[in-house]
């Protein structure tokens, strides 16, 4: 066992810049959202103030939720079409003969792209009037489907969830194909045996199993569509445009902290902050138990 | 359920897999291809390949769009925390995996706590916690706050890999007099040299593409990373696509760059760690 001045040397290089540069900086901001600010001064205790502000002080109020409903969007929109096609891929992957790795590194090359990157990238693709998306449309002969899609309300979030889709399919898929891999074969032949069809067979026999594996694509998927900021910042500047069709909580953050510039910005982006922590951390946790809790009952 | 049957399914179950691979692939093939041609031809035509390959956007991005200094400063700044955070990572996990000393738990929960903060809500008290050490538009500061990022991922997997060691290599160590630091360093650090190495991969690739840090504690065009300079080059650039298309191209290249190489060091490094 060596002397306390030993471990010191070893222990407290990191444990100083962990503490200073992350834990810190998370345990003050939720000291000064329980402060009122001008600038950078602390004029006062202001208890809960802050907080109300954010839902009853124009235009919080309205871009809070918003911004929230606009992050649950996200979040199914990705379940539903990036992950279930990441499932899709994995199925049709796993007995795959040749070419099998080829297509597995094609899908997963664009989540080694900056989501900043992908972001302006598709931007130029989509552009109306000199984007090869549309002019790809309209040479297949569907004019009317060349549309403004990142000018309008109502495409601009859709297509945000499918650009983030295109870039992080392949990590779903990587991790259901290894779940599959680890499923025994016995499984599917004692299905096969007792006569289920390929759909029974995956109903009642692999879904069930790949439950650890779902439960992680979908904390992971959580944590990163509430934190979503580069990408869509890229498409959408700051604001979420057009008209805050894409706004969502990082965008919102952001602006509160140190675009604004109100008097009393510190005061409400850490309370802004606190509240999207507890929010994130706190579902992130309860699916984690939940999914731990299927996953024992299966075994 | 003979195999004729069955053909139109396979068929389509090619179709619909090489089809996407298509799509995968293709955005960033025309990012490429529009990189060499001039603005002027990609807007009459979008999709095509160059009448004469030109590099002359890449030359107007590299000088006067400054990204030649945006990669200096993202290869200072990201080589710089992810050697920081690997070396104090390794340094604590090795006596919080190997001694069973007063308050070790507690210790090691507090690191492993921040895999699962959502960190960068402390951006606020980040930005003040800089301006009162004067690190507002410095590299050193944005190196310091990427070091500390990834401290609870080194830790997690460096101390499962100096758990997984064998007790009797420091215990004969120690029988023949060497002390601590000795045994951390000769013996220590070289078995755990693949997990090293697949730390500072993993660490790399989030540090390369952090936005947020960047764009709030950077001021000035020399002090830009790569993302940082990329926003900005956007928003000055808007109708020159070709050299848009070319920025884009130098802000991905280094990653697809070090993937390649990091591979195969990747590989060898743990095999070679094997057949020890």
């Amino acid at each position: 066992m060596p002397r306390w001045r030993v471990l010191a040397v070893f222990l407290l290089p990191a444990f100083l810049l962990y503490s200073v540069f992350i834990v810190y900086p998370l345990v003050t901001a939720l000291d000064y959202s329980f402060f009122e600010w001008r600038g950078i001064r602390q004029t006062g205790f202001a208890g809960l103030a802050n907080y109300r502000d954010l839902f009853g002080v124009y235009p919080y109020d309205q871009q809070l939720w918003r911004a929230l409903a606009h992050n649950a969007l996200f979040f199914a929109g990705t379940m539903l079409i990036q992950n279930t096609v990441g499932l899709l891929f994995a199925l049709l992957l796993f007995r795959y003969g040749r070419g099998k790795r080829f297509l597995q590194a094609a899908f997963t090359t664009p989540y080694l792209v900056d989501p900043l990157v992908v972001g302006y990238l598709w931007s130029l693709l989509l552009n109306p009037t000199f984007g090869p998306v549309n002019s790809l449309l309209e040479a297949a002969g569907l004019d009317s489907w060349a549309l403004p899609w990142l000018g309008d309300t109502r495409t601009a979030l859709p297509v945000v969830i499918l650009v983030n889709a295109w870039q992080w399919v392949g990590f779903p898929m990587l991790l259901f194909s290894a779940a599959l891999a680890g499923i025994p074969a016995e499984y599917h032949e004692a299905a096969r045996v007792d006569g289920a069809s390929a759909w029974q067979a995956f109903r009642r026999v692999t879904l069930p199993l790949l439950t650890p594996a779902i439960g992680v694509v979908s904390v992971l998927t959580f944590i990163g569509n509430f934190n979503a900021f580069g990408l869509v910042y890229a498409m959408a500047g700051s604001t979420g445009s057009p008209a805050g069709s894409t706004d969502v909580l990082g965008l919102l953050f952001y602006r509160v902290a140190f675009v604004e510039g109100g008097v009393n910005a510190i005061g409400r982006s850490s309370a802004l902050a606190v509240l999207m922590f507890v929010f994130i951390f706190g579902v992130s946790l309860l699916a984690s138990s939940y999914f731990r809790r299927r996953e024992r009952r299966l075994l | 359920m003979t195999a004729r049957h069955r053909a139109p399914g396979r068929v389509a179950v090619h179709l619909l897999l090489w089809g996407y691979a298509v799509v995968a692939l293709l955005p960033l093939v025309v990012m490429l291809v529009n990189s060499l041609r001039p603005t002027s031809e990609i807007f009459t035509a979008p999709l095509g390949l160059p009448a004469s390959p030109t590099l002359r956007s890449y030359g107007r991005v590299w000088t006067e769009a400054s990204f030649s200094t945006y990669l200096l400063n993202s290869l200072t700044v990201t080589c710089g925390a992810v050697l920081l955070g690997t070396a104090v990572s390794a340094l604590a996990a090795y006596p919080l995996a190997r001694y069973d000393f007063f308050g070790n738990r507690v210790l090691g929960a507090y690191f492993l706590a921040g895999l699962m903060l959502p960190i960068r809500l402390g951006l606020v008290p980040i930005f003040y916690l800089m301006d009162s050490m004067g690190l507002i538009d410095s590299l050193l500061g944005l190196t310091l706050l990427y070091a500390a990022s990834g401290v609870p991922f080194c830790m997690f997997v460096l101390s499962a890999f100096y758990r997984s060691l064998p007790g009797e290599l420091d215990e004969a160590a120690r029988l023949d007099g060497a002390g601590e630091f000795r045994i951390f360093g000769q013996i220590m650090v070289p078995l755990v040299r693949p997990a090293l190495a697949s730390v500072t991969l993993f660490q790399f690739v989030p540090l390369w593409h952090e936005f947020l840090y960047p764009l709030v504690l950077l001021r000035s065009d020399e002090k830009f990373t790569i993302p940082r300079g990329l926003s900005q080059f956007f928003g000055e650039y808007t109708t020159d696509w070709s050299a848009l298309f070319a920025g884009l191209v130098l802000a991905t290249a280094p990653l697809f760059v070090l993937f390649v190489l990091a591979t195969k060091q990747i590989i060898a490094g743990l095999t070679a760690g094997m057949s020890k």
